[in-house]
């Protein structure tokens, strides 16, 4: 029964290629962005972007979204954990 | 269903065991993402200095053939949940090419940085300012350490091409290629942050 759920789960090849069409562009919207030369604002929207991208490629080349909650759940804790780690660390240097 | 009961497999463990994996992988990476962000809040001008040298075109093209093989990577592994494995075994193949293409040219652009005399510890690097020092440092460990993990992809795609071709990849049982393609995905994701850190410092 589980293996027949997943063969079924994402298995059309249309819904791949639109997921890497996006991506591609946004890929041209992020080195268009980088041109202006925005500053600091230019390498948030930056980062803003890979995590779009990078969201995309979890959720649907990675089948992310079909996983069941146990997974989607221990999945928080590394992304957590990084954002403490770098983010108090950041604080730490800044505020010294 | 009853092929992978009769072989004692368990799929959804093997999937979990990957991506307990691959958690390991995003505090690895993380780690120097870190390192990152403090040299870069505190060197901002001298890290956009040195980002300027870094071939724009070459990171770009980089970036496209990596999604692309994401895509080949991810129609493979639907190709042969549907029971087509001459498509999977091309797909297959055309993410072996893709992932040689991205070394190649990472070749090239680590080949004309060092014929500029620019490697960690060089002469010409050491007479840069620091924040151009940092920013080369990283440079070379963070795109050295995706190159390891291509290099290594590649030899698990290789693998996974050769199960395919011998029918131990089937419909029935894929999870040995669900679990390379995660790897591999997860790869082209990294791929995704270094190119803006690297080659977009605005």
């Amino acid at each position: 029964m589980r293996e027949d759920l997943r063969k079924q789960e994402g298995s059309g090849y249309a819904a791949y290629i639109l997921i890497w069409l996006i991506l591609l562009g946004l890929t041209v919207v992020t080195v268009t962005v980088s041109r202006l030369s925005l500053g600091s604002t230019g390498a948030v929207i930056s980062l803003a972007i890979a995590s779009l991208k990078a969201g995309l490629i979890l959720l649907f080349f990675m089948h992310l979204r079909h996983e069941g909650r146990l997974l989607k759940g221990i999945f928080l804790i590394p992304i957590v954990l990084i954002s403490l780690i770098i983010g108090f660390t950041f604080l730490d240097v800044w505020y010294r | 269903m009853n092929s992978a009961v009769q072989s004692h497999k368990d799929t959804a463990g093997a999937t979990i065991g990957m991506w307990l994996f691959l958690f390991t992988e995003i505090l690895l990476f993380g780690g120097i993402f870190m390192l990152y962000a403090v040299f870069r809040a505190k060197h901002g001008g001298e890290f956009h200095k040195a980002a300027e040298e870094l071939n724009r075109f070459a990171g770009a093209a980089n970036t496209v053939i990596l999604l692309t093989s994401s895509l080949t990577m991810a129609l493979a592994l639907a190709a042969i949940r549907k029971g087509d494995k001459t498509l999977s075994l091309v797909l297959q193949g055309l993410t072996i090419l893709l992932a040689c293409v991205f070394l190649a040219i990472k070749y090239i652009e680590w080949s004309a940085k060092i014929d500029h005399g620019i490697y960690p510890d060089s002469p010409v690097l050491l007479n840069l300012p620091k924040g151009e020092i940092l920013f080369y440092g990283l440079y070379f460990v963070m795109t050295g350490l995706h190159g390891l993990h291509v290099i290594i992809g590649l030899g698990v795609l290789t693998f996974m091409f050769s199960a395919t071709g011998k029918g131990k990849i089937n419909s029935n049982d894929f999870v040995g290629l669900e679990n390379s393609g995660l790897y591999w995905h997860f790869v082209d994701m990294v791929w995704v942050y270094l190119f803006p850190l690297f080659y977009l410092v605005t």
